[in-house]
């Protein structure tokens, strides 16, 4: 930067240094002034689209009406909050976030660990490139076409439908059933992201030294006690650091899943707090009150993502911050 | 029949292309068996519905109406697309969906683009803090309500700028981009400068024409985004002729409503499910043509965000 100034210092006399070594910061400042206008639009973005909206949160504490506006709503303090506890809607979803939440923790948690243990397990690099390709396919897909397949598969007018009916039995909605929608949608988040967990856990996977299965075999260790003690340790820090991720977002199933399903199984079996604060607040008019949810449901999770990552430091992992 | 040529492939390229560390016990023919076993039920389960869908989506009256097993159309016809595209609505959305795209992608690589190269820039004064305010927005989200209500009072509801401005810059591309151009040789810069180039000038001619790779790949994830994208549409345009393929998907499939078609007088109109399928490959033929791209950058990406952890 200053062989450059010092190389035409006829051309802009502002631009020149003084004899000093140090700039003060109004000088470096001119001498960039430039390069804000590249920095200055998308300051303004993250400003306005990422920051101004928290601020929004306020209306958590009003008794918020759209033709009232900010200002002249009125305030009630704790109000909103206080309602959340006894709102036996809001505590329908809550039920669903947390068994979905736990149901997906124990079986589309695992699920990409034991896939990447079977391809690692595979030798032909070929077999595993191609099953690789064939699993990540629909982690590209929107929900809306997921969703979709799925019908055409376990809808009432499905193929498995129509099979049952050629055997003369009678049609099988699996995709309207508020019993099976549970189970349903951990086989849907399964089936949709198995791939990207699995590319991490072999990657993970391909980090352990070789050296260390071949001493263990010479020790006469078999298959599975390599496995348990060699592999599994080698990758616990991976395991560890996506259990966190996972828990910091324990309130947020997803949203758009449940969105779409709820109006074929019904906001008793498909109701989630995201799709709660929608529907009661943009959809419902209950602006002040959703928001509130909403706030706490945000707190609670930066608190639990943060916990968690306390806690497996101190038991020795490294963390995610 | 699936099962065996996976089986035979998996044998064959074991013998032909890999070999075993000497340590290794030799894998016993139950475990190699039961292993190819699941890895072809594995594809089976993941690539059935896609096969099924395209397969009935090009499927004739008779052949879609009787059901069954369909992997492969007995006999191909167009009946199914021609009558979807010519209702008006599917064609109006597809044209929505690849408009937003591309000029949605454009705006967002612009955006994206200025604000890394500013910051990629030594020495300049209040550039940590502006990193840091971007990377901040990753940790929070502000909600859905006061997003809406932000929205709202920009007055962008029913514009298709709704759709792109809330998440015109993502902070995570923005780091793979700033990274990208602090990683081209100084020098290369300084001698521009010393020339007496612009930062304009810089940009254009030094730094982007050495960027076209990891340009493409972040224009390929913000395009791919856009085409996927969905719940801004609902939650931001009432006005249902600015609809993109992926609500327009939803109407027809999942809340099945009646499907505007146009037929020949005098012959049955195509069965509900295969104008159903036709849209929902319409829907997905974008991603899967660019599928192979995604997946070669896509696995890069994430190892390279993953393994520092």
């Amino acid at each position: 930067m200053r062989i450059s100034q010092k190389a035409q210092p006829g051309l802009s006399p502002a631009l020149t240094i003084p004899a000093r070594k140090k700039m003060n910061l109004r000088q470096a400042i001119w001498r960039e002034r430039w390069i804000y206008l590249f920095i200055i639009p998308g300051l303004i973005y993250f400003l306005l689209f990422q920051y101004l909206p928290l601020l929004g949160n306020v209306i958590a504490f009003q008794d918020y009406s759209p033709f009232l506006g900010f200002r002249d709503s009125p305030w009630i303090g704790l109000d909103n909050f206080r309602k959340i506890v006894t709102d036996p809607d809001f505590l329908i979803a809550l039920r669903n976030t947390i068994q979905i939440e736990l149901l997906q923790l124990i079986f589309s948690f695992p699920a990409p660990l034991l896939l990447a243990l079977l391809l690692h397990s595979i030798l032909s690099d070929r077999v595993k490139r191609v099953m690789q390709t064939i699993v990540y396919l629909p982690h590209f897909m929107s929900w809306v076409i997921i969703i979709s397949l799925w019908e055409q598969i376990f809808g009432g007018a499905g193929f498995i439908s129509q099979i049952l009916r050629t055997q003369g039995l009678p049609p099988l909605d699996i995709m309207h059933n508020a019993a099976l929608f549970k189970p349903l949608v951990v086989m849907q988040s399964i089936w949709k992201e198995v791939g990207w967990g699995t590319i991490i856990f072999l990657a993970a996977l391909t980090t352990i030294d070789a050296q260390l299965y071949e001493a263990a075999a010479l020790d006469g260790a078999k298959g599975f006690r390599r496995l348990w003690h060699i592999t599994l340790p080698g990758i616990r820090h991976i395991i560890v650091l996506l259990l966190i991720l996972r828990l910091g977002s324990m309130l947020s199933v997803g949203f758009e899943q449940y969105f779409l399903q709820r109006g074929a199984v019904g906001p008793e079996a498909a109701e989630v707090l995201d799709t709660f604060v929608y529907f009661r607040g943009i959809q419902g008019g209950d602006w002040g009150f959703a928001t509130a949810v909403g706030l706490v449901r945000g707190v609670v999770s930066t608190v639990l993502i943060v916990g968690a990552n306390w806690i497996a430091k101190r038991v020795g992992e490294e963390g995610v911050f | 029949m699936a099962s065996n040529d996976f089986s035979a492939e998996l044998v064959t390229t074991q013998a032909k292309r890999t070999t075993r560390p000497i340590w290794m016990e030799p894998p016993s023919p139950l475990a190699q068996v039961s292993k190819a076993l699941i890895l072809a039920a594995i594809a089976v389960i993941m690539l059935f519905p896609f096969v099924y869908v395209i397969a009935v989506s090009f499927s004739s009256y008779n052949d879609a109406v009787r059901g069954g097993l369909i992997l492969w159309p007995k006999n191909p016809t167009l009946d199914a697309y021609r009558a979807v595209l010519e209702g008006g609505v599917v064609l109006r959305a597809l044209q929505v969906s690849v408009g937003l795209t591309l000029f949605g992608t454009l705006a967002k690589m612009v955006a994206t683009i200025m604000l890394a190269y500013g910051l990629s820039k030594p020495n300049v004064p209040g550039s940590r803090i502006v990193l840091f305010i971007a990377l901040g927005s990753l940790l929070f989200s502000p909600g859905i309500i006061p997003n809406y209500l932000l929205v709202k009072e920009l007055r962008l509801l029913d514009t298709y700028s709704a759709l792109i401005l809330p998440g015109l810059i993502g902070a995570f591309n923005l780091v793979i981009l700033r990274n990208f151009f602090m990683n081209i040789p100084r020098e290369l810069l300084e001698a521009a400068r010393i020339d007496g180039a612009s930062d304009w000038q810089i940009l254009w001619q030094i730094t982007l024409p050495l960027s076209k790779a990891v340009l493409a790949v972040v224009a390929l994830f913000y395009g791919v985004g856009i085409w996927n994208s969905f719940f801004n549409a609902i939650l931001y345009l009432n006005d249902t002729s600015k609809w993109p393929i992926q609500v327009v998907l939803r109407q027809y499939v999942l809340q099945g409503s009646a499907i505007p078609t146009v037929v020949d007088p005098g012959q049955p109109p195509p069965p509900v499910q295969t104008l159903q399928m036709a849209i929902l490959v319409i829907a997905t033929v974008p991603i899967l043509l660019v599928y192979p791209f995604l997946q070669k950058y896509f696995t890069k990406g994430v190892l390279t965000g993953a393994i520092k952890g």
